[in-house]
C-alpha cells in the first residue's frame, strides 16, 4: 500500500510536469487553431538562454528572468509577424507544418547562440525526499516536485485570472470562440494573436526551468513535447482544465502501469502507454476530456 | 509553343481517360523513364546512385503511401515509420523462415503485414479526426519499434535487436551493385506509383476523396465511410511497407528498430507536404526535395565556409544548416502552401502561352 | 510575389542541386584525407562536439607540430551525421568518394550507423574503427576483417564493472542484488547475455530495467529500484538519461556511489547536467580525463596557443575530448605502421586495415606520444581487433573525475568465448570462411 502510495503520488507529480508543457499547447490552439509543434522547442530556447544569461552576466535571478521573457516575446511577436501571418487560412495541417519548421529553425537557432554543450540549472530546491514524510509515513516524495506543483498551480491561477478578468483576456476568449465576429467588434486579432505566442513563450520559459532543472538544460529538453501529446488528446486541446486534469491522468496511470504492468510484458512501456491510454479514452470521447464537441453538418 | 494542345483531338473515351492525355506530357514522361532507365546507371556515379536515388526512390515510395492517406482520403497520421518497420521486418522474417520464397513475394507479404496493422491502427479513425487522429497514430509509432524491440523473435534473437538483409536475388539473378538495387527499387516504385496513379481515378479514390473534402456528405451519398477509410489506411500502409522493406534490402542493409522513428515518419510527412497533398506527383517531388536539400546545405555550408577560408567555430556550419532548413520549409509553405506539384501546375499553365500570352 | 519570381526560385534551387554533384576536391599532392562523420547538432551533439573536437585537434596537432605524419600532411572533411542512420550512410558515402585514397578510416561514433555502413565497408575496403562501441563480437577479427573495435568492448565493458563491484564488495558476490538500468534499444541490450552469463557464474541476482527513449523520466523505474532495494546499480545510459538516473536516484534516496556507469554514461555533460546529484558515481572508462599529460600540453600550446586553429577551448581535458584525442591518435599511428610497410607516402584505406591490424602502442610508445597513462596500451591482431579489452574507473567528486582504479579486465576468457561464439554464427549466417587477410 504504501508503496502503491508513492508511485501513485510520484507519477501525480510527474503528471504536473507534462501539464505545464501541455498548456503552451493548449493556449495557442485555443486561440489560433494551431497545432503548434514547436512548443518543445520553445522549452528548450527559453531555459537555454535563461542559463546562457546567467552564465554570461551574471545578473540577479529576476534580471535574468525579465531578460528571458523578453526573449520569448520578442520570439513570439516574430513568429506571428512572419510565419502566421502569411498563412492565415491555410488549412491546419499547413499551419502544422509550419511550426515543425519553426521547431528546427528554433533549435538551430538556440544552439547558434549558446552553444551544444549540457549545462546545470540550479533553482535553489534540492530534488531530495521530504524527511517529514518519509520518517513518519516512510512514504518518498520529492521536495523538488512539490515544488514544481505548487509553481504549476499558481501559474494556471494567474492565466485564469488573465483570461477571466482582464481586458485582453477576455478579447483572447472572444477570439477564441469566434474569430469573425471578434473581428467584426473591433478586437485587433493580430495583436491578439502575438499577444497568445508571448504567454505561450512564458508558460515555455517556466515549464523549461522546471525540466532544465531536472534534466539539465541541453537538447533533450525539447523531447518533453512528446510526453505533452498524449496530455493534450486526453485533455482535449481547447481546455486549460484539461491539460491540467490529462496530465494527472497520465502521469498516474503511466507510472502505475509501468511498475505494475510494465514487468510482466518487459518494460519500458512508458513510451507508448500514454498515448494507448488515451487512443482507447478517444474511442469514448473523441473530442478528449474537455474539448469542444465538433458538430458535422452538411 | 511547344507545349501546345491545339489540334489533338480525343475520339475515343479510351483516349480520354489516359494518364497523360496531352502529347506532350507523353513525350516529356517517356524521355524521363528513358533517362531514369538508362542514363542514370550509365552516368551516375555510386554515391549518387547509394546516398541519393536510391533513398529518394524508397522515400518516394512511402510518402506516396502517405499521400494515399492524408492527400486523398484526408487521414492524418504521423505513425508512417511505424508501417515501414513493420515492412521492413516482416520481409526480413518472411525471407529467413519460409525456405526458397522469391524476394519479391517476401516485399509483398511485407506490405500486406504493414496493411494488416495499418488497419488495425486505423479502427480509431472511425470515430477521431484531425488532430486527435494524429496523435492517436503516434501511438502506434512508439509502439510498433518496442514491440520489435522486446520480441527477439522479430530479429532472429540478435543481442541488440538489429536485422541484417538477407541478399536480394531474383532468379539466379544477384542485385549486389548499387545499379541493380537502383534499376530494382525503380521497378517497384514506376509499377506502384503506376498502380496509385490509376488506383486514385477509380471508384475507390474517388470516395476517398469524398469522405476528405466531407465525411457526412460522402455518407449521405452512400459511400460506406468505414469500408473507404479503412481501405485507405490499408493501401497505405501497404506502400509503406514495400517501402520499409526496400528501405532495409535495398537501401541500408541493415536496420534496427529505432531508426524508424518519429524524425522518419515527419520527414515523409514534410514531403507529402512539401510536395503536394493529394498529388502522386507532389510525393516524388517532394521527396527529391527533402532528400537534397540538407544534403545541398550541408556542402554549401561546410564546403562553403573552407572555400571562403572563414573561420567558423566549429559546429556552425551544422547548426546553420538547420536554421536554413527550417527557415526553407517555412518559406516554401508561404510562398506555396499547396506544394511543389501546384508549383509544376503553374509551369505548365504558363508554358501553354508561352512566348504569346495573349 | 510574383510567379515568375517563384519560378526564379526553382530554377536557383535546381542550379544549386547541380553543384552538389561536383566532382570532389582534387586530392592534393602528398596528403593523407581523413573522412569524418561527426555530429555536433541534436540530442547527443554535446557529446559529438567533444569527442570530434578532441579528434580535429589533434590531427592539427600532428599538422602544426610534426609537420604530417613522416611529411605527409592530413586534410580532413567533417560531415555532419546528426546521429541519424541515413544520414550517417550518406555521409559515408560521400566521404568516400572525396579522395581517389579512400576516407583512410572511419570513426563512425554511432552503434546504429557502424551497423548500417557495416556490410558496405569490406565492398569498399574501407576500415571502420569504432572505439568502445558497435557490435561486439566484431572483436574477432576473422569474421570482421574490416571492423576494429579498438581498446574495449561492451562486454569487456560490462564484466569490468562486475569485477570492479566484487572488489568494492570485498570480492563476493553470492547473493548481492544489482541492478542494471539500461537505454531501451541497441545498445541497452548489448550487455544482457554477459550479464547474465555473469550473474550464474557468481552467484548474484540480476534484475534488467529498461528505460524508454529518451529516458528524461524515470520515477516509476526508480520507484522499483527502490523497493527491490539492490546493492550496486549499472547504469548503461546515453544521453539525456544518465543526468535524470543520478537525480531520481536521488530524489528516491540511492546513494551515487553504489552505481556504476559505462563509458558512454560517464563524461562531464552527463554529471554536469545533474549537478551535485551526481557527486560520488563511478564511471567506467577507456580513457582518463583531465588535463595533466603532455600531449594535452602540446595541443594547448601549438593548436590553441600559436596556430589559433582550436576546436572548443573549454572541451580540452574533459573524458570525450581526452576520447577523441586518442582516437585520432591510433588513427595517425595506424597510418604511420602502414607507411612502414607501403612507404612514406599517402596509403590507400586498404592499406590502413592492414596499419591498423598491426597496430602496436605499448606503454613506451604512450610515453614518447605524451599520452602516458591516459589509455591502455593496445596491440591489435587479426584475432583480437580490440587490443586491449582493460577498463579504468573514475569517480566524479562534483565538479571533476577523480581516478578510482587501475586498469582492470573483466572476465576476458568469458568474454572472448562468447565472442567467438557469436562471430561463429553471424560468419554461418552471411556464408563468410573466417580467416586473416595478411597484407
Amino acid at each position: 500500500m504504501q508503496f502503491f502510495l508513492e508511485v501513485l503520488i510520484g507519477g501525480l507529480l510527474a503528471g504536473v510536469m507534462y501539464s505545464l508543457v501541455a498548456l503552451g499547447f493548449v493556449l495557442i490552439y485555443k486561440a489560433s487553431g494551431v497545432f503548434n509543434f514547436a512548443q518543445g522547442a520553445m522549452v528548450f530556447f527559453a531555459a537555454l538562454t535563461f542559463v546562457g544569461l546567467q552564465e554570461k552576466f551574471g545578473l540577479p535571478f529576476g534580471v535574468t528572468l525579465a531578460l528571458s521573457l523578453a526573449a520569448m516575446v520578442v520570439l513570439g511577436v516574430l513568429t506571428e509577424r512572419i510565419v502566421l501571418r502569411p498563412l492565415v487560412n491555410q488549412p491546419q495541417i499547413t499551419l502544422f507544418m509550419a511550426t515543425i519548421g519553426l521547431t528546427f529553425f528554433i533549435e538551430g537557432l538556440a544552439q547558434l547562440i549558446w552553444g551544444t554543450e549540457v549545462r546545470r540549472l540550479d533553482l535553489g530546491i534540492q530534488d531530495e525526499p521530504i524527511e517529514a514524510l518519509m520518517e513518519r509515513f516512510n512514504i518518498l516524495v520529492s521536495r523538488f516536485d512539490v515544488a514544481a506543483a505548487l509553481v504549476a498551480g499558481v501559474l494556471v491561477a494567474v492565466l485564469a485570472v488573465f483570461f477571466n478578468k482582464t481586458r485582453i483576456g477576455r478579447a483572447l476568449r472572444a477570439v477564441a470562440d469566434d474569430h469573425q465576429a471578434a473581428m467584426a467588434v473591433g478586437i485587433p486579432l493580430k495583436q491578439i494573436w502575438a499577444i497568445v505566442w508571448s504567454v505561450a513563450g512564458f508558460v515555455a520559459l517556466v515549464a523549461g526551468l522546471l525540466w532544465g532543472a531536472r534534466n539539465g538544460v541541453q537538447f533533450a529538453l525539447t523531447f518533453v513535447a512528446l510526453k505533452a501529446l498524449p496530455v493534450l488528446i486526453l485533455g482535449g486541446f481547447e481546455s486549460i482544465l484539461g491539460a491540467i486534469v490529462g496530465g494527472l491522468i497520465i502521469g498516474a496511470s503511466e507510472k502505475l502501469a509501468e511498475v505494475y504492468l510494465g514487468p510482466m510484458i518487459g518494460g519500458g512501456i512508458e513510451g507508448w502507454f500514454a498515448y494507448i491510454m488515451a487512443l482507447l479514452f478517444l474511442l469514448v470521447r473523441p473530442e478528449g476530456l474537455f474539448g469542444e464537441k465538433h458538430i458535422d453538418r452538411v | 509553343m511547344l507545349y501546345r494542345e491545339a489540334g489533338q483531338f480525343r475520339t475515343s473515351y479510351e483516349a480520354d481517360q489516359q494518364i497523360f492525355p496531352i502529347r506532350q506530357d507523353r513525350i516529356a514522361f517517356a524521355l524521363l523513364m528513358a533517362v531514369a532507365v538508362v542514363g542514370v546507371p550509365l552516368f551516375a556515379s555510386d554515391y549518387w546512385l547509394t546516398a541519393i536515388l536510391i533513398p529518394f526512390l524508397v522515400f518516394a515510395l512511402a510518402s506516396l503511401g502517405l499521400n494515399i492517406l492524408t492527400g486523398y482520403a484526408g487521414q492524418l497520421s504521423l505513425g508512417t515509420a511505424a508501417f515501414m518497420a513493420v515492412g521492413a521486418f516482416a520481409a526480413y522474417n518472411f525471407q529467413l523462415r519460409v525456405p526458397g520464397i522469391p524476394i519479391l513475394v517476401s516485399f509483398l507479404l511485407g506490405g500486406a503485414s504493414a496493411a494488416l496493422v495499418g488497419v488495425a491502427f486505423g479502427l480509431p479513425s472511425l470515430r477521431i479526426k484531425g488532430f486527435y487522429l494524429a496523435v492517436a497514430t503516434l501511438a502506434a509509432q512508439f509502439f510498433v519499434p518496442w514491440l520489435l524491440v522486446k520480441v527477439g523473435w522479430f530479429s532472429n534473437y540478435s543481442a541488440s535487436g538489429v536485422i541484417t538483409a538477407q541478399k536480394i536475388e531474383i532468379l539466379g539473378f544477384v542485385f549486389d551493385s548499387p545499379v541493380r538495387r537502383y534499376l530494382l527499387v525503380l521497378a517497384i516504385v514506376a509499377l506502384l506509383a503506376l498502380a496509385a496513379k490509376n488506383l486514385v481515378r477509380s471508384r475507390i479514390g474517388r470516395a476517398w476523396m469524398a469522405v476528405r473534402d466531407m465525411d457526412v456528405a460522402a455518407e449521405v451519398i452512400g459511400i460506406r465511410i468505414m469500408r473507404t477509410k479503412l481501405i485507405a489506411f490499408a493501401v497505405s500502409s501497404f506502400y509503406c511497407g514495400v517501402a520499409g522493406a526496400l528501405y532495409a534490402f535495398a537501401y541500408l542493409g541493415s536496420v534496427e528498430p529505432d531508426a524508424f522513428n518519429l524524425d522518419l515518419s515527419f520527414r515523409i510527412l514534410f514531403m507529402v507536404i512539401i510536395g503536394g497533398v493529394g498529388s502522386i506527383l507532389g510525393s516524388f517531388l517532394g521527396a527529391a526535395f527533402i532528400t537534397l536539400l540538407p544534403i545541398l546545405l550541408e556542402v554549401l555550408l561546410h564546403g562553403g565556409a573552407g572555400l571562403l577560408g572563414l573561420n567558423l567555430s566549429p559546429g556552425t556550419p551544422s547548426m546553420m544548416q538547420l536554421v536554413v532548413f527550417g527557415g526553407l520549409i517555412i518559406f516554401f509553405l508561404i510562398v506555396e502552401p499547396h506544394g511543389l506539384a501546384r508549383l509544376w501546375q503553374i509551369a505548365k499553365e504558363k508554358l501553354r502561352l508561352w512566348p504569346f500570352p495573349y | 510575389m510574383t510567379k515568375s519570381w517563384k519560378s526564379a526560385v526553382l530554377v536557383a534551387a535546381a542550379a544549386a542541386a547541380g553543384l552538389a554533384a561536383a566532382p570532389p576536391a582534387s586530392a592534393q599532392q602528398n596528403t593523407q584525407f581523413i573522412g569524418i562523420t561527426g555530429y555536433r547538432v541534436g540530442p547527443y551533439g554535446a557529446n559529438g562536439a567533444a569527442f570530434f573536437g578532441g579528434f580535429i585537434d589533434y590531427l592539427n596537432l600532428v599538422n602544426e607540430r610534426d609537420g604530417g605524419v613522416n611529411g605527409v600532411k592530413l586534410t580532413w572533411e567533417e560531415c555532419e551525421t546528426e546521429y541519424n542512420n541515413a544520414k550517417g550512410v550518406e555521409c559515408y558515402e560521400r566521404l568516400k568518394t572525396r579522395s581517389a585514397l579512400g576516407p583512410t578510416a572511419i570513426h563512425p561514433m554511432s552503434t546504429g550507423i557502424t551497423y548500417a555502413i557495416m556490410e558496405k565497408a569490406p565492398v569498399d575496403k574501407v576500415p571502420l574503427i569504432t572505439l568502445g562501441y558497435g557490435r561486439t563480437d566484431a572483436t574477432d577479427g576473422r569474421v570482421f576483417p574490416w571492423v576494429f573495435p579498438l581498446m574495449s568492448n561492451y562486454w569487456d565493458a560490462a564484466t569490468g564493472i562486475v569485477r570492479f563491484i566484487a572488489d568494492k564488495e570485498a570480492g563476493n558476490l553470492k547473493g548481492k542484488k544489482i541492478v542494471l538500468l539500461y537505454h531501451d534499444s541497441a545498445y541497452g541490450k548489448e550487455p544482457h547475455s554477459v550479464l547474465d552469463a555473469e550473474a550464474k557464474k557468481l552467484g548474484f541476482e540480476l534484475r534488467m530495467i529498461p528505460v524508454p527513449h529518451p529516458g528524461n523520466e524515470q520515477q516509476s523505474q526508480w520507484l522499483q529500484i527502490r523497493q527491490y532495494k539492490p546493492d550496486w546499480v549499472i547504469l548503461w545510459g546515453w544521453g539525456v538519461m544518465t543526468a535524470t538516473a543520478l537525480q531520481t536516484a536521488q530524489k528516491t534516496g540511492f546513494p551515487r556511489d553504489k552505481m556504476v556507469g559505462n563509458w558512454w554514461a560517464g563524461a562531464e555533460v552527463d554529471t554536469v547536467a545533474a549537478g551535485p546529484a551526481a557527486t560520488g558515481y563511478y564511471a567506467a572508462s577507456l580513457n582518463l580525463a583531465g588535463k595533466g599529460y603532455p600531449v594535452v600540453k602540446d595541443v594547448e600550446d601549438v593548436v590553441y596557443k600559436k596556430a589559433n586553429k582550436g576546436q572548443d577551448a573549454k572541451l580540452v581535458g574533459t573524458v570525450l575530448w581526452n576520447r577523441g584525442l586518442a582516437a585520432a591518435m591510433y588513427t595517425v599511428e595506424a597510418i604511420r605502421r602502414a607507411q612502414e610497410k607501403y612507404g612514406k607516402k599517402p596509403i590507400t584505406s586498404e592499406q590502413m586495415r592492414w596499419g591498423i591490424e598491426n597496430l602496436d602502442v605499448n606503454a613506451g610508445r604512450l610515453k614518447a606520444l605524451g599520452f602516458n597513462t591516459m589509455v591502455p596500451p593496445v596491440k591489435v591482431s587479426c584475432e583480437d581487433h580490440g587490443g586491449s579489452g582493460l577498463v579504468r574507473f573514475q569517480q566524479w567528486a562534483g565538479s571533476e573525475w577523480k581516478i578510482a582504479s587501475d586498469w582492470m579486465k573483466g572476465d576476458s576468457a568469458m568474454v572472448r568465448k562468447m565472442i567467438e561464439d557469436s562471430a561463429a554464427k553471424y560468419a554461418a549466417e552471411k556464408g563468410i570462411k573466417p580467416g586473416c587477410m595478411g597484407g
